[in-house]
């Protein structure tokens, strides 16, 4: 074995590792080039994902808990029955018992069928109620995302843009994404057996549209932009200078990003 | 019209209990139990490995006649481990995409290179230089169906000569030094599973790994010592006392040690009381109660602690046959309490909402796709297994051949002496 070994197969050994590494980057162009030819993708060609940062803001007080962003995000995304990519949530706070030393009552949350068709009355008498308020959830298009880093197989991933995303051709079903989900915003959807979740109306924003639910909120609770291409007056600057923006648990270090106005500490 | 009456249904149903997200709101938590037989299956192959590498590694003269037993144990259950995962996922023509296309930061992606590792590097290369010569011999010896098997599993290399049988030994010992972190690795990325999920406070823990693998021991070795009295039972011979009462002494330590670090998990929960604890510690009193408080650490924990331990004090004032006795009990109740821990975490970890205001509740399918029935096959699957590994691999009828391992002698006692 050993007196095989010449200075012409050690100087060929190393020339074939030193022309690999080379050939690396033009391999995985090659690659590429042919993943983009069978991808399927709802954005239209030419859509350059990195010339792009997409964000929504949710303003709590603007919200008046109608369901109609659910409604329509149920339409246009085909979204199973008892699935969710987009749900409200109503919180009721109850005054103090009198001299319990307590600055707030106990906290009742509801969102029946996701608060489509809008929220009956509470059961709780208005006396009683210190204050209520509704709040739309979504998927908080997290920066370090524990859904994407679970995925056994890459299915899921964060779009240079900010959207996260689910390959539903290449998932295989094993919902360890949401379970790693914090905010309950994935789900198993039961006709395709992959996990599903909001989308930000992918192939309506790659088109230059607004998503379903932004685009039908009445009370312009929800306030969706591109940061990297703000339009003149821009709403979602607009927010941002003049509100105080928090965002949910982010005590997990996920990074969410997802500004909500006005929320209260209750809400998680 | 059906969708209404299907969502005032759902509403209704008496399984929620407080305010639970949305999506939380299905039939039956996402991970069912076949989750649970899962990291079961698992543990138990590590664990019996384990009990296996005392033999070779730490030379540990009196468990010899276990040493096979313990291997072909884990194997059988290795060889299973998998399948609930499998049955468990959307789409399972696409599971291959795990080793082919691997998202190197999933837990659950690096678990498949593990058990490719574990299954071919480690267990299939021990047993197959353990078992070389027996092979060759056999394959001389026995004709038909067992003569071609016995041929086939020679792979071709039939070289019995006094190098060759001390190869065979010391790779066998090398394979056993790197299957023990191999084995720990193993159910330490399945505790991994659980514990890096950071949005459920009952599993995003550091400690999960490690009660994964301490318990894995503690199940795998009692089902070594279950497997090797109910092999001498239906065989009609008396277990060797010596192997025994050593292996129960083994299994008690890592009783002890598995109570401790669980211990210390719930002290650590309830001392630091961060977001969460009301709602795990209404779930362990209520919806686990009879798992959790009864099952695994009543009779699962507590008792075995009490039988044995006062077996290492007393063992010499009882008769063999009430040692016995006990020992087939507590081994039968360390391998309820370590399922029943397991149900507690994968269910467990599912019974509350991650809003941490609201109850789920679980009842289990009799038959169907994630029902009694397929977990109980899965459960007795590797059992029909280790049955057919044992009328080949472990037969009285085949000839005896000392000193299988230079150097260490078989006890007389051993099932394989015995032959």
């Amino acid at each position: 074995m050993s007196e095989n070994v010449t200075r012409r197969s050690v100087l060929k050994n190393l020339a074939g590792i030193v022309g690999g590494i080379l050939a690396m980057p033009a391999g995985r162009t090659c690659k590429a080039a042919v993943q983009n030819v069978f991808a399927i993708a709802p954005a239209p060609k030419g859509y350059d994902p990195n010339q792009h940062k997409w964000l929504m803001a949710l303003d709590v007080d603007r919200c008046i808990g109608c369901g109609m962003c659910v409604e329509a995000c149920k339409a246009e995304n085909n979204v199973p029955q008892n699935n969710f990519r987009t749900w409200i949530e109503r919180y009721v706070i109850t005054r103090p018992k009198a001299g319990s030393g307590e600055s707030r009552g106990e906290t009742f949350v509801d969102s029946t069928n996701g608060g489509i068709g809008g929220f009956k009355p509470s059961l709780i008498p208005k006396e009683d109620i210190l204050k209520s308020f509704f709040v739309p959830k979504m998927c908080n298009l997290c920066e370090h995302s524990p859904c994407t880093q679970v995925c056994p197989v890459g299915a899921t991933f964060e779009a240079p843009d900010g959207a996260v995303l689910v390959d539903k051709n290449y998932c295989i079903g094993c919902g360890f994404c949401i379970q790693a989900c914090p905010y309950g915003c994935r789900f198993f959807n039961p006709e395709t057996h992959t996990a599903d979740k909001c989308t930000l109306c992918y192939h309506r924003i790659t088109r230059g549209l607004k998503p379903a639910c932004v685009e039908i909120c009445p009370s312009q609770a929800r306030i969706f932009g591109d940061l990297k291409n703000p339009v003149p007056d821009d709403p979602l600057r607009r927010f941002m200078e003049s509100n105080k923006v928090e965002e949910l648990k982010k005590s997990l270090g996920t990074g969410p990003r997802v500004a909500y106005a006005g929320l209260d500490e209750e809400v998680r | 019209m059906d969708a209404t009456i299907l969502t005032n249904v759902v509403d209704a149903l008496p399984q929620f209990d407080g305010y639970v997200y949305p999506n939380e709101r299905t039939l039956h938590p996402l991970w069912s139990v076949l989750i649970v037989v899962y990291p079961y299956i698992t543990g138990l192959v590590a664990g019996a490995f384990i009990m296996a590498s005392l033999v070779r590694v730490f030379k540990v003269k009196a468990l010899e006649p276990i040493y096979r037993l313990a291997l072909l144990t884990a194997l059988a259950f290795m060889l299973c481990a998998t399948l609930p995962l499998l049955f468990h996922l959307g789409h399972p023509e696409r599971c291959f995409e795990i080793m082919m296309t691997p998202h190197f930061s999933s837990p659950m992606a690096m678990f498949g290179f593990v058990y490719a590792w574990y299954l071919m590097a480690v267990l299939l290369l021990e047993l197959w230089f353990d078992y070389r010569r027996d092979f060759v011999e056999w394959s001389r010896t026995e004709t038909g169906l067992r003569g071609i098997i016995y041929r086939a599993f020679t792979l071709g290399v039939t070289d019995l000569s006094e190098p060759a049988l001390r190869l065979d030994a010391r790779m066998g010992r090398i394979i056993s030094v790197v299957g023990i972190p191999s084995a720990f690795l193993l159910h330490g990325y399945v505790g991994f599973i659980f514990g890096s999920i950071k949005a459920n406070p009952w599993w995003g823990n550091p400690l999960m790994p490690i009660i994964f693998i301490i318990s894995a021991m503690v199940s795998g070795m009692a089902l070594c010592v279950f497997a090797y009295m109910f092999l001498c039972w239906a065989r009609r011979i008396t277990a060797d006392m010596r192997c025994l009462d050593l292996m129960i002494s083994f299994l008690f330590y890592a009783l002890v040690l598995d109570a401790a670090i669980e211990g210390l998990d719930w002290l650590h929960r309830l001392y630091s009381a961060e977001e969460g604890i009301d709602v795990l510690k209404s779930v362990a009193a209520s919806k686990l109660f009879y798992t959790l408080l009864i099952g695994q650490a009543c009779l699962g924990t507590l008792v075995p602690l009490l039988l044995l331990g006062s077996m290492q004090l007393i063992r010499r004032k009882i008769t063999e046959l009430n040692r016995r006795r006990v020992y087939f009990s507590s081994t039968v109740l360390i391998l309820m309490g370590v399922l029943a821990m397991r149900w507690n975490v994968v269910i467990g970890g599912q019974l509350f909402s991650k809003s941490l205001r609201g109850f789920m509740s679980y009842k289990m399918e009799f038959a169907g796709h994630e029902g009694w029935w397929l977990s109980l096959l899965l459960l007795a699957l590797p059992f029909i297994i280790l049955t057919v590994f044992i009328k080949y691999f472990l037969d009285r009828d085949l000839p005896t051949i000392e000193n299988v391992v230079p150097g260490a002698v078989r006890h007389p006692n051993s099932p394989e002496a015995q032959i």
